[in-house]
């Protein structure tokens, strides 16, 4: 279901973070749950920049392993700076 | 808290609903988020309780990362049902006492020695001491600008007593070799990709030796709760939490610094920046440093931003006041904007680590809105600061708090 970005979790009692329709949500929702519920992400809105939401999606890849192609981060980074980035 | 908001916070406190962060935050029930938490860190947050835990205010589901509400704060112990949690990494094992197993050794120590949460209750002398336990972010939420990270408040820490060993005694059993310069702690917890990188870190020598350091079994006479790091966790009081380690699985005695991300990137502070005492020397680099103790601090328990009181009645400002161990010397009030200062009365000490209540009355005699501000200051006479002192991470945020109140 498009919005819900619900994954199992040991702690119990997770709820569907639901994140802004948009081009690219579904990859974000699929990546970006991986390791973390996705209030992570709104929770870090609404000032960011692009480049500041650039800076977050790289460190997840080269520092905490998230397996993300290069191609694939172009279209994340694009979704959250026009979703839950500064304006 | 007036009678009616206490039973309206109940109810939303069993509404485990996401519900749009506008009047939530004029009205400010989810914990005083004050407008000056991000726009959508209002909106992701609500009331919800982990297992064991009374509803807290949660920032992060997965891995959790679930904040006090402020009114905590009123009793200088925070409970262990009440008490903060954070954790960087989603796969927390639950661990079982029997089988949990201390590693301590190293290449700073002689010996390899193995001990069971028995042994570590049974052979070592105990020692209990009250430490506030405050997460280095605490705060972040608050910063201007906003920078990212977790969202806090200023409920991302907690006073408790703590029981356990001496760390120093641990460390005696496995002849600790001088040339130890850093120790080294390992938890339990885990991503979910063997990628990323395993939370550790680690303390210098001096510090794993000071009396204070401890390995706890015990918060506030009870077994410690799972989310707080059961069976054990470092204790390093007057440091900033992220040394804390929980379900400690590892204590190495290192003879050459750690190389870790999470030492050598995370937690770390621009030099020169702080009025810091303690340096991490062994971890520094040209131009920043890890941080260590905690600032000089205070934070007003009783009343809500927006909160009114009648002109010409008696008033209480109340509040807890903490910094990295020195002491808290004085803490003053201002209601005219900070022309002029008024020391609070201190209450009972319960030690140099722990929170100091303190209480300033008087009786506000026009009516006006009026700001309350708080300023803590301790015994080495450091205070805290009118201007937030900023840095991109968000740690160490011990700016002077302002209220607005409505006298009427």
């Amino acid at each position: 279901m498009i919005g819900a970005g619900i994954a199992t979790s040991a702690n119990g009692g997770e709820m569907p973070v639901k994140l802004a329709p948009g081009e690219h949500a579904a990859l974000v929702q699929s990546r970006c749950s991986t390791c973390h519920s996705l209030d992570y992400i709104v929770m870090n809105s609404i000032f960011l920049s692009r480049t500041a939401w650039e800076g977050e999606v790289r460190k997840m890849v080269k520092i905490m392993g998230a397996p993300v192609p290069d191609s694939e981060v172009a279209s994340i980074v694009d979704y959250l700076a026009q979703n839950y980035g500064a304006k | 808290m007036k009678d009616g908001a206490e039973s309206m916070l109940n109810r939303r406190s069993f509404i485990r609903t996401v519900t749009g962060g506008i009047a939530l935050a004029t009205t400010g029930w989810i914990g005083r988020a004050r407008a000056d938490l991000p726009q959508g860190t209002l909106e992701s947050a609500l009331r919800d309780s982990l297992p064991g835990k009374q509803p807290l205010i949660k920032r992060s589901f997965r891995p959790p990362n679930y904040e006090s509400p402020v009114d905590v704060f009123n009793d200088v112990i925070t409970p262990n049902d009440r008490f903060f949690v954070r954790w960087h990494l989603s796969n927390i094992p639950r661990i079982d006492a029997g089988s949990w197993r201390l590693a301590v050794g190293g290449d700073g120590a002689e010996r390899a020695v193995e001990l069971t949460l028995e042994q570590l209750k049974r052979d070592f002398e105990p020692v209990e001491l009250v430490a506030v336990c405050q997460c280095a972010g605490n705060r972040r939420g608050l910063s201007d600008p906003h920078v990212p990270g977790v969202e806090w408040g200023s409920g991302a820490m907690g006073n408790a007593r703590w029981k356990g060993v001496r760390l120093k005694d641990i460390l005696a059993r496995a002849e600790l070799k001088k040339e130890a310069v850093e120790i080294a702690f390992s938890g339990s917890d885990r991503g979910p990709l063997d990628a990323t990188p395993a939370f550790a870190k680690s303390i210098p020598a001096w510090k794993a030796l000071d009396d204070n350091t401890v390995v706890a079994y015990e918060m506030n006479g009870a077994p410690l709760p799972h989310w707080n790091g059961f069976p054990a966790r470092i204790v390093v009081p007057g440091w900033a939490a992220t040394y804390w380690m929980k379900q400690v699985s590892s204590i190495r005695a290192l003879s050459q610094p750690l190389a870790s991300f999470w030492m050598n990137t995370a937690y770390r502070i621009p030099k020169g920046k702080f009025p810091i005492i303690d340096r991490f020397t062994s971890q520094e680099s040209d131009t920043s440093t890890p941080i260590t103790e905690i600032l000089v601090n205070s934070l007003i328990t009783n009343i809500a931003d927006g909160a009114r009181f009648p002109a010409g009645q008696p008033m209480a400002v109340q509040g807890v006041a903490w910094d990295g161990g020195y002491g808290i010397g004085d803490v003053e009030v201002s209601i005219d904007e900070g022309r002029s200062w008024q020391s609070a009365v201190l209450g009972e000490n319960y030690g140099r680590y722990s929170f100091r209540t303190w209480e300033y009355r008087f009786s506000p005699q026009s009516a006006r809105r009026m700001t309350v501000m708080a300023r803590a200051s301790n015994v080495r006479g450091t205070s805290q600061p009118s201007e937030l002192i900023f840095n991109a991470p968000g740690y160490h945020n011990n700016v002077v708090q302002r209220i607005a109140v409505d006298i009427v």
